[in-house]
């Protein structure tokens, strides 16, 4: 029964409670401590994975997500999936791969209005509004458009063209006389459904939709662009004592200046 | 009379095989039973619940979630919406009802494997192995949510086999079979009941829930206890049993008070003189806490166990 008879036994039962207190509580800090480190390992995501929308960022994510895979369920395409042990993505998490299944951008999202936690955020209610991604055309050399050839394809597929994806039109210096249609992505419109990187028809798609912070660069925050600034400015020169002097010698020089060298 | 040949032999004897496996293979049926809810939806497309057992839907209106995964999510910093709140909730009433460790014992998938290797552990009279204190689970309970709590993300489920091993039979089971495979040979070579009986955090959550759960078992016979050891032999927390049987000296019991008590009630099977049964915690005639100073002491050593 454990029932202490005197002090001394007493003494070494406290002794050896205390060691076991100690070892498990050792144990469960290292073992605390291997699997932070394995989770920081295991967390990072593929950039081809992406996430459904309403995700927010990857660690809210994996602080908010239980893996039910009930958003997989409602899922009415086979785009979402639970990451399997062994996968290259977090054990248990929903995710897509847009080149094998791209997000459909259902109006009513069953995905989020499925997720009991809010891992998916049940504020997105427009699914235009969703952040998976963003698509990139990433290869120009291979790009059939950028080759002066009307593929088009990227841009015809995307739920919201010339939003989007634009064509963007450049002059043909190999012909002389055609004009190339660039598809360009609009990062403040594009979802990243991934419906273009599913469409390209190259062998190995062109454009692919990428993690945010993969695909987009960032201005520091102090430059300023002078035509915007100037144009913020009512039009008016920001430095209106500022003299502006040619940049070149006039082609005709002034009487004054002749036989002037510089 | 001969020796034993196996545990419960008395009792298969006395009230017959069926009635000395009633309580397993009632277990065994529920366990499958609630595998069966979860398969069969992606086996035979019949959608009675979906999910699995770390949150799910059950005909479209009744959420359910686990606590210890929602509180882990608490722990790395994300505060569940409602649905999942509800879901933890009516878990946690349920277990509070019928018993916290009823999760372990008569739900999770991994009891299945485990007390596979246990027999089997015993059948050929394996070593027991590593034996850490049963206490060890609370810490690695605790280690799992500080671990959330300082990475921010849901850490332990990367690795929980657990949640691993269910989603794998629900979902796609790849790779899990070595999850199942290194608990099995966990269990039988390394640590007799390692992983249930000392390791497991989900245990030991649903353990902390069973200390106050109503429905407990009762060795409400004592009296008729031949000393044959069987239910010591067959339990898989047998600290749990002591103040309960033999408490009778102490004022102790006869109510199984300890959350470490799966309620599995094979300790019910097993018994030729039908010592156990299930009651509720109240039933309780010789609460410890009267009486001497001797009494509290058991009390204590109760509470601690």
């Amino acid at each position: 029964m454990g029932i202490s008879t005197s002090s001394q036994s007493s003494a070494v039962s406290r002794r050896r409670f205390l060691a076991n207190v100690a070892r498990a509580a050792g144990g469960a800090s290292a073992l605390g401590l291997v699997v932070g480190l394995f989770a920081r390992q295991a967390q990072s995501l593929p950039a081809q994975a992406l996430r459904p929308p309403g995700a927010g960022t990857e660690d809210q994510f994996l602080a908010a997500c239980v893996r039910c895979g009930l958003c997989v369920r409602d899922c009415p395409y086979p785009t979402l999936g639970l990451a399997s042990f062994g996968d290259d993505v977090p054990v248990g998490t929903p995710y897509f791969v847009a080149r094998s299944a791209p997000c459909e951008m259902c109006d009513d999202i069953p995905c989020v209005k499925a997720c009991p936690t809010g891992a998916l955020d049940s504020n997105l209610t427009h699914i235009d509004d969703a952040d998976m991604g963003l698509a990139v055309l990433i290869d120009e050399e291979t790009c059939l458009n950028l080759q002066g050839l009307r593929c088009d394809v990227c841009q015809r597929v995307c739920p919201l063209i010339n939003e989007a994806i634009t064509l963007e039109r450049k002059h043909n210096t190999r012909t002389g006389k055609h004009a190339i249609f660039i598809p360009t992505v609009h990062s403040d419109k594009c979802t990243g459904c991934g419906k273009c990187e599913r469409a390209c028809v190259l062998e190995t798609a062109a454009i692919r939709v990428l993690p945010r912070y993969l695909a987009k660069g960032r201005i520091g925050s102090h430059y300023r662009f002078g035509w915007i600034e100037k144009e913020k400015h009512g039009g008016k020169s920001l430095t209106p004592g500022l003299i502006d002097l040619p940049d070149r010698l006039p082609a005709v020089l002034p009487d004054v200046l002749k036989g002037w060298k510089p | 009379m001969s020796a034993k040949s196996y545990i419960g032999r008395d009792a298969v004897l006395e009230n017959g095989w069926l009635a000395a496996h009633k309580w397993l293979l009632i277990r065994r049926i529920v366990q499958l039973g609630i595998l069966g809810l979860f398969l069969a939806g992606p086996l035979a497309d019949v959608w009675i619940v979906k999910g699995n057992l770390t949150s799910s839907l059950t005909l479209d209106v009744l959420p359910l979630s686990d606590p210890f995964i929602l509180l882990q999510s608490l722990f790395a910093g994300h505060v569940a919406a409602s649905s999942a709140v509800l879901g933890a909730a009516i878990v946690v009433a349920f277990y509070l009802l019928v018993g916290g460790r009823v999760y372990c014992s008569f739900v999770c998938p991994v009891n299945i494997v485990t007390d596979t290797a246990r027999w089997l552990a015993k059948r050929f009279a394996l070593p027991k192995g590593w034996q850490p204190s049963r206490q060890t689970r609370l810490w690695v309970m605790g280690s799992v949510l500080v671990t959330a709590m300082v990475s921010g993300v849901m850490a332990w489920e990367m690795l929980n086999p657990v949640t691993i091993i269910h989603r794998g039979l629900v979902y796609d089971f790849g790779y899990v079979w070595t999850v199942v495979l290194a608990l099995f040979l966990f269990d039988l070579v390394v640590s007799r009941r390692g992983w249930c009986g000392h390791l497991c955090p989900m245990g030991a959550f649903y353990g902390v829930l069973g200390v106050f759960s109503m429905t407990r078992i009762s060795a409400t016979q004592r009296a008729a206890c031949n000393d044959c050891m069987d239910c010591f032999a067959v339990c898989p927390e047998p600290h749990v049993i002591t103040p309960a049987l033999r408490g009778a000296g102490t004022k102790t019991g006869p109510v199984i008070l300890s959350g470490d008590c799966t309620n599995c009630a094979r300790c019910i099977d097993v018994c030729a003189k039908n010592v156990f049964q299930f009651d509720l915690r109240f039933n309780n005639f010789a609460p410890a806490s009267e009486g001497d100073g001797r009494d509290e002491m058991v009390s204590t050593n109760r509470h601690a166990a």
